[in-house]
């Protein structure tokens, strides 16, 4: 009788070290329990600083108007909606590592698929931001509801991608925060069945639910993450289609393109997984998990990022030979003069992006620079500058000069509230996280443990001790399933 | 049942691979399990206790069904009796465009709806007490919980059980409620499974 599901011991192990049950709680719990270090402290106060910085930011535009932005009659969405095309991009991630990554059975995203989760959770809440105060008359925002109203019934437009926006990015926050907390049930139990001070067992024992880990629960469980997953799979896909749809759905020279939706979802994994590099690379270390987010880890995610990376490059020159070949005129000026022209106004901000996005990850088809901490932390901040360049090129440089000459806009820089906005939704993403980092268990407890036996360093090794031993019995006592 | 006391005959086992062989001989010693208590889910253990499949998932179908015909019924009746509007002269019943709208409510109602689903099956809320047979099911323990009838000879099913492999056992009293759960109606005997 076996209870292994045999991994070829080709296959790196994904736990490093000489573990067993008790010492993955113990490892990944005893930063919760312990008091945060003075680094944590600093963190947190840049952090809260810059979110202050961006409520009083938002204070000002929705006290003075948007006339704070230095948004013009032809530059309509600039800094502000490129940041939210940017953080939903950065949310996609989580989800493709905790719904795609299951449905494809690939062990290794056990090690981050709870802090991608989070991440993507933090990131959907900063991106939300930006349209909301975009509104101007913010205390309106309520109005792209479909309730019953006096106004006539007054309904909002079904067939505006604006609307399909708050259904797709609404669903999506819900999902991933059900899919987040379902998962951290069972491991809050376990910090709550070890909390020694009466905070803790207050904190963990409301927020566990009553978690037993009794048999028929985890089936439950179990079948409950199979079908979030199956959902959020083809919700992700939606959401950032929705994006691209604000855009291709329009007229605009630059915009109008049918290639959009698989554009943007490549585009939205690839700075994803380069803002979970930056931040798995930071947690492991601080937290001392190198044992669980290992090398296998950071080496899987680079090629998802030089996959992803080339799938944007495929799309940028695909975009750029059709509007060529297109011949239309405006499309054509578009590409040609407001974007690749390195000597008009935004011509840089297009090379800024070709470089960032598709010349520098191609640096990771090789497996030494794939495996190298300070290469991958740099990469991920290049792809993350870079994916949001793209944003703003795709917005600034397609509606700086549209049709009429006569209304081409001035050159166009945000205002010191704009930037002070983006930098506040860091201060909100950090200060989610910093908060996540030190009161939750950055890595999923039991989906480790699940997979310890079949991927742990010291399991593996005695394994392929018993099968060099008598290759026949290790086959039938451990391989074969008798049960 | 509210207020009764139950006794259990709680045995710990540190592996799984002892766990599997000791959930089999004891059912097929007659004895009933109440439940077992695993850190994570143990692939085979709800077969070898003999427990049915969830049908959670026809759950989530329903009520992802019900998202969908939500969508569609409300855009539906608001674009084509409620207040029809003039798009440049296109069908009011423009179903394409609603197809985005349609896909977000249906996995929405499914997510949401299974979320509320499991934790009601689960009993699982803020604020809910439940006994704990053993503080380490949580973290490396695998905590077998029988049920004793008055029939049961305690400190044979302990016997047992050490036999079996358990490196912990000892007999707990229970105060029951609803909380507690049963597999009365979903676990099958080892006779019926067996058909002998």
């Amino acid at each position: 009788m076996s209870l292994l599901k045999y991994e070829s011991q080709q296959r790196e192990p994904l736990i490093d070290g000489n573990k067993d049950y008790h010492q993955v709680t113990e490892d990944i719990i005893r930063p919760i329990e312990m008091k945060p270090s003075t680094l944590w402290y600093i963190g947190f106060f840049i952090s809260v600083s810059l979110l202050l910085f961006g409520v009083y930011s938002v204070y000002r535009e929705v006290t003075y108007g948007i006339g704070q932005w230095n948004l013009n009659k032809t530059i309509g969405w600039g800094w502000d909606i490129t940041n939210f095309v940017w953080w939903v991009g950065i949310g996609h991630a989580g989800t493709l590592i905790s719904a795609i990554l299951l449905l494809f059975r690939q062990g290794w995203r056990t090690g981050v698929n709870r802090a991608a989760e989070a991440m993507t959770i933090f990131a959907v809440m900063c991106a939300g931001q930006f349209p909301i105060w975009h509104m101007g008359r913010v205390w309106m925002a309520f109005f792209v509801l479909p309730y019953p109203n006096t106004r006539g019934p007054l309904w909002v437009n079904f067939n505006s991608p604006l609307l399909w926006d708050v259904f797709a990015v609404g669903t999506y926050f819900t999902v991933s925060l059900l899919f987040w907390y379902s998962g951290l049930i069972p491991d809050l139990a376990t910090v709550r069945d070890r909390a020694k001070t009466k905070f803790r067992k207050f904190f963990y024992g409301v927020t566990a639910f009553g978690w037993t880990g009794s048999t028929k629960h985890w089936q439950r469980h179990e079948s409950l993450s199979l079908v979030l997953a199956g959902l959020a799979t083809p919700l992700v896909l939606s959401v950032h289609t929705i994006v691209s749809f604000d855009f291709a759905t329009s007229v605009v020279p630059g915009w109008h393109t049918t290639i959009f939706p698989p554009y943007f979802v490549a585009g939205a994994i690839f700075s994803g997984f380069a803002m979970v590099q930056t931040l798995m690379i930071v947690v492991r270390k601080v937290l001392n998990l190198q044992d669980y987010i290992t090398m296998g880890h950071i080496d899987a995610m680079n090629k998802v990022i030089v996959l992803t990376g080339s799938i944007v490059g495929c799309a940028y020159l695909t975009e750029l030979f059709i509007a060529w070949y297109g011949q239309n005129p405006y499309e054509w000026y578009a590409f040609k003069e407001n974007r690749a022209n390195l000597f008009t106004p935004y011509g840089w901000s297009y090379w800024l992006m070709m470089f960032c996005n598709v010349v520098s990850p191609q640096l990771f088809w090789s497996r030494k620079l794939r495996r190298n901490i300070t290469v991958t932390f740099f990469m991920s901040i290049i792809v993350n500058i870079g994916m949001w360049f793209e944003r703003f090129v795709i917005i600034v440089s397609s509606v700086y000069r549209d049709f009429l000459p006569s209304a081409w806009s001035t050159y166009y820089s945000p205002s010191i509230w704009e930037v002070g906005f983006y930098l506040g939704t860091f201060g909100l993403f950090f200060t989610c996280f910093f908060i996540f980092a030190k009161y939750f268990p950055v890595i999923a407890v039991a989906e480790i443990k699940a997979v310890l036996k079949t991927s742990g360093e010291n399991y593996k090794a005695k394994m392929t001790e018993m099968e060099k031993a008598d290759s026949e019995k290790f086959y039938i006592e451990e391989v074969a399933h008798a049960h | 049942m509210a207020g009764g006391i139950k006794k259990f005959v709680v045995g710990s086992f540190d592996d799984e691979k002892v766990l599997f062989p000791a959930v089999k001989n004891v059912r097929k010693a007659g004895y009933k399990i109440h439940d077992v208590y695993t850190p994570f889910p143990v692939h085979g253990l709800d077969h070898a206790m003999g427990i049915r499949e969830t049908s959670l998932h026809t759950a989530g179908f329903i009520f992802g069904i019900t998202g969908t015909t939500t969508a569609l019924t409300g855009i539906g009746w608001i674009f084509t009796r409620d207040w029809p509007l003039n798009f440049g002269g296109k069908p009011h019943f423009d179903l394409p465009a609603w197809i985005p709208i349609t896909f977000e409510l249906t996995v929405l109602f499914s997510a949401v709806g299974m979320v509320l689903t499991f934790c009601y099956l689960c009993n699982l809320a803020p604020f809910i007490k439940k006994h704990h047979f053993h503080p380490r099911a949580t973290d490396d323990l695998f905590v077998m919980a029988i049920e004793c009838t008055d029939k049961t000879n305690d400190a044979e099913v302990q016997a047992f059980l050490q036999n079996a492999g358990a490196q912990e056992v000892n007999v707990q009293e229970v105060e029951t409620g609803w909380w507690i759960g049963t597999y009365d109606r979903t676990q099958k005997l080892y006779k019926e499974e067996k058909g002998y």
